[in-house]
């Protein structure tokens, strides 16, 4: 082989100027920033976590794990304290449960509709609709729950005592129809990504709509809508605004939806807005409460990728 | 491109080395019928087309089609691309009824009903009228259960083992897979998909299959085993194919018809019928210049 030096290619040669005559400052710089962005959310979040653990350990130095987990009365912040975290976690069950009763049909039954039965006109309108429905802030819902909700509640409750205006029920409704949009839109991705083919083919051997939707398309989506259910359910575990505001505060150990409760998350406003002095155990428990949210969202997510990974049907 | 003026037709001379092989085994002796070579006698009429054509809004896709679809032959429909050929190939089963905007305009008779009456039910007339897809499209479900989605929606809820084996046999497929129907349908070739894909139109027990390309994404060796079994299920069942493959027009089918696209005034295209007849006639002796020029390779 001739040896030619590359970096001075002949003036006029299609060649000339392929070689790279200066390093492209603003190209790593580019990379650097975009690199930066990424690292940064990722440690943002480990510090969160972190930030959890020192406090919590400390909180249970003071009560056993057992105490905590197993005790059905919560009353930290009385003398003397109790720290049975059962009844505020089963609060934030009850209400997530009613929430979902309502979001998941609701939700899967507008996101079949747009995508199997809407024409394009219907859809452009109906959905970014229901995407506003996101964008209400949930102090708004809260006062809806109160104001709105809440007295429904008690004029229609079929059991027994009537509800008072706070109840799980009328925070659990309100809840639920916040994360409609959740449910709705992101299913709705799910079933629209399902390849046209699929569903032709479903026609093509005489399958009526609703067999088309329920048959070849959801479960082809099964994945998608596992995947917008957890984060549905994830904002309802997570969400503090409208339990706060509607669901009465009442750390009770019940299941009756009628009864005022208290939720993880409302405890943790409630405490965190009183004048708790740092390092006290109501501080603390404050973090051991948020780390149980933690480890509950965090299991609940890993559960679901397990369900998800057995039934998803993969197409392509 | 100009020798190919002076030359005999293409497809008579077997151009193409790859589907060279297929060519001769359609027309070896014990092949099923020897479908080229055979002089298609008159049959009863399946469809009926007159005077049909294929908006979509306001723009005509394919116009003024007359033809009549032999029972128990092979139809192939041979254009250039965009001619229209899938459109009206979607017509026969009221696929385009997923379209919006479609509309469908002229008579299109079904053993003498119009199957675009308002009362008809297009669900019936698609258990009747199977189709097989351009890409193998099976569900994204066991082998099993593919098969025999198509008679679970029908309301059939026995002897689905039977009918699922009956269907894969049928499709020269149940060899192949009898040992692992529980897996996915995703599992297999894309030949043994599109052999599935036909299984489950047969286990619904159609009256008419439609494939559109149902070649086009197979390798050469697929593809013969797909024509094979369209010959042999000829014997059964009245086959409509629209290909790009004049050769495979050629080897299967035993009427052809050349659609081709006319530019119109305003510059838009619109497709037409030119031709209907039997194969051999269409490829050896063309009544009209233009299908010459598009079988010769003159165009398209």
């Amino acid at each position: 082989m001739s040896t030619i030096d590359v970096t001075v290619p002949v003036a006029g040669s299609p060649a000339a100027g392929i070689v790279r005559t200066k390093h492209r400052l603003g190209e790593r710089l580019v990379i650097l920033s975009l690199a930066a962005s990424a690292g940064l959310s990722i440690a943002v979040t480990v510090g969160i976590v972190a930030s959890l653990v020192q406090p919590s350990v400390s909180f249970f130095r003071e009560v056993r794990l057992g105490e905590f987990l197993l005790g059905t009365t919560w009353a930290p912040l009385f003398t003397p304290p109790s720290f049975g975290v059962v009844p505020i976690v089963v609060g934030s069950l009850l209400i997530t449960g009613i929430a979902t009763l309502v979001a998941v049909p609701l939700g899967l039954g507008a996101a079949v509709y747009l995508s199997e039965y809407a024409d394009q006109r219907v859809r452009k309108v109906v959905k970014p609709a229901l995407e506003l429905l996101e964008g209400i802030p949930t102090v708004v819902y809260g006062y809806f729950a109160v104001s709105f909700v809440g007295p429904y509640v008690q004029r229609w409750w079929p059991l027994g005592d009537t509800p008072g205006v706070f109840s799980a029920l009328a925070a659990g409704l309100v809840m639920g129809i916040m994360i409609i949009p959740t449910m709705g839109s992101l299913s709705e991705d799910a079933l629209r990504a399902v390849p046209i083919d699929l569903r032709r083919g479903g026609y093509a051997l005489g399958a009526r709509r609703y067999e088309v939707a329920t048959r070849v398309t959801v479960p082809a989506a099964l994945s998608g809508i596992v995947a917008a259910f957890v984060l549905s359910v994830s904002r309802a575990i997570g969400e503090t605004m409208i339990v706060f505001i509607a669901a009465g505060n009442t750390p009770n150990l019940t299941f009756n939806p009628g009864e005022a409760v208290q939720t993880m998350t409302a405890f943790i406003a409630q405490a965190g807005t009183g004048d708790l002095p740092q390092g006290s155990i109501g501080y603390k428990t404050i973090f051991a409460v948020g780390s149980l949210l933690f480890v509950m969202t965090f299991v609940m997510n890993m559960l679901s990728n397990r369900v998800v990974a057995r039934y998803r049907e993969v197409y392509d | 491109m100009t020798d190919a003026l002076t030359q005999p037709p293409r497809v008579g001379a077997g151009a193409g080395a790859t589907t060279g092989g297929s060519v001769a085994s359609v027309r070896e002796p014990d092949a099923v019928s020897g479908a080229v070579s055979s002089v298609p006698v008159p049959t009863d009429v399946v469809f009926e087309l007159r005077d049909l054509a294929v908006y979509y809004g306001d723009v005509a896709a394919v116009e003024g089609v007359d033809l009549d679809v032999p029972a128990r032959r092979i139809t192939a429909l041979i254009g250039p691309s965009g001619c229209g050929k899938s459109t009206l190939l979607r017509c026969l089963n009221r696929m385009n009824d997923l379209v919006d905007g479609a509309r469908v305009t002229g008579r299109l008779a079904y053993y003498g009903l119009d199957l675009y009456d308002p009362r008809v039910d297009p669900v019936e007339v698609r258990r009747r009228i199977g189709m097989v897809f351009q890409k193998p499209n099976p569900f994204p479900k066991s082998i099993y259960d593919n098969i025999a989605f198509g008679p679970r929606v029908n309301g059939v809820r026995r002897n689905l083992d039977d009918i699922v084996e009956k269907a894969l046999t049928d499709a020269a497929l149940w060899d192949e897979v009898k040992d692992k129907l529980r897996s996915s349908a995703f599992a297999l070739s894309g030949g043994q998909q599109q052999r599935l894909c036909i299984a489950r139109c047969l286990a619904v027990e159609p009256d008419v299959i439609l494939m559109d390309e149902p070649c086009s994404a197979l390798d050469p060796i697929a593809t013969s085993r797909i024509e094979d079994l369209m010959v042999e299920l000829r014997e059964r069942y009245t086959i409509v194919i629209v290909t790009h493959n004049m050769q495979q027009a050629a080897r299967v089918s035993d009427y052809t018809a050349f659609i081709t696209t006319d530019v119109r005034d305003g510059g838009s295209r619109v497709g037409h019928l030119v031709e209907f007849d039997a194969t051999e006639k269409l490829f050896t002796n063309p009544s009209d210049p233009r299908t010459e020029g598009y079988i010769t390779g003159r165009f398209g």
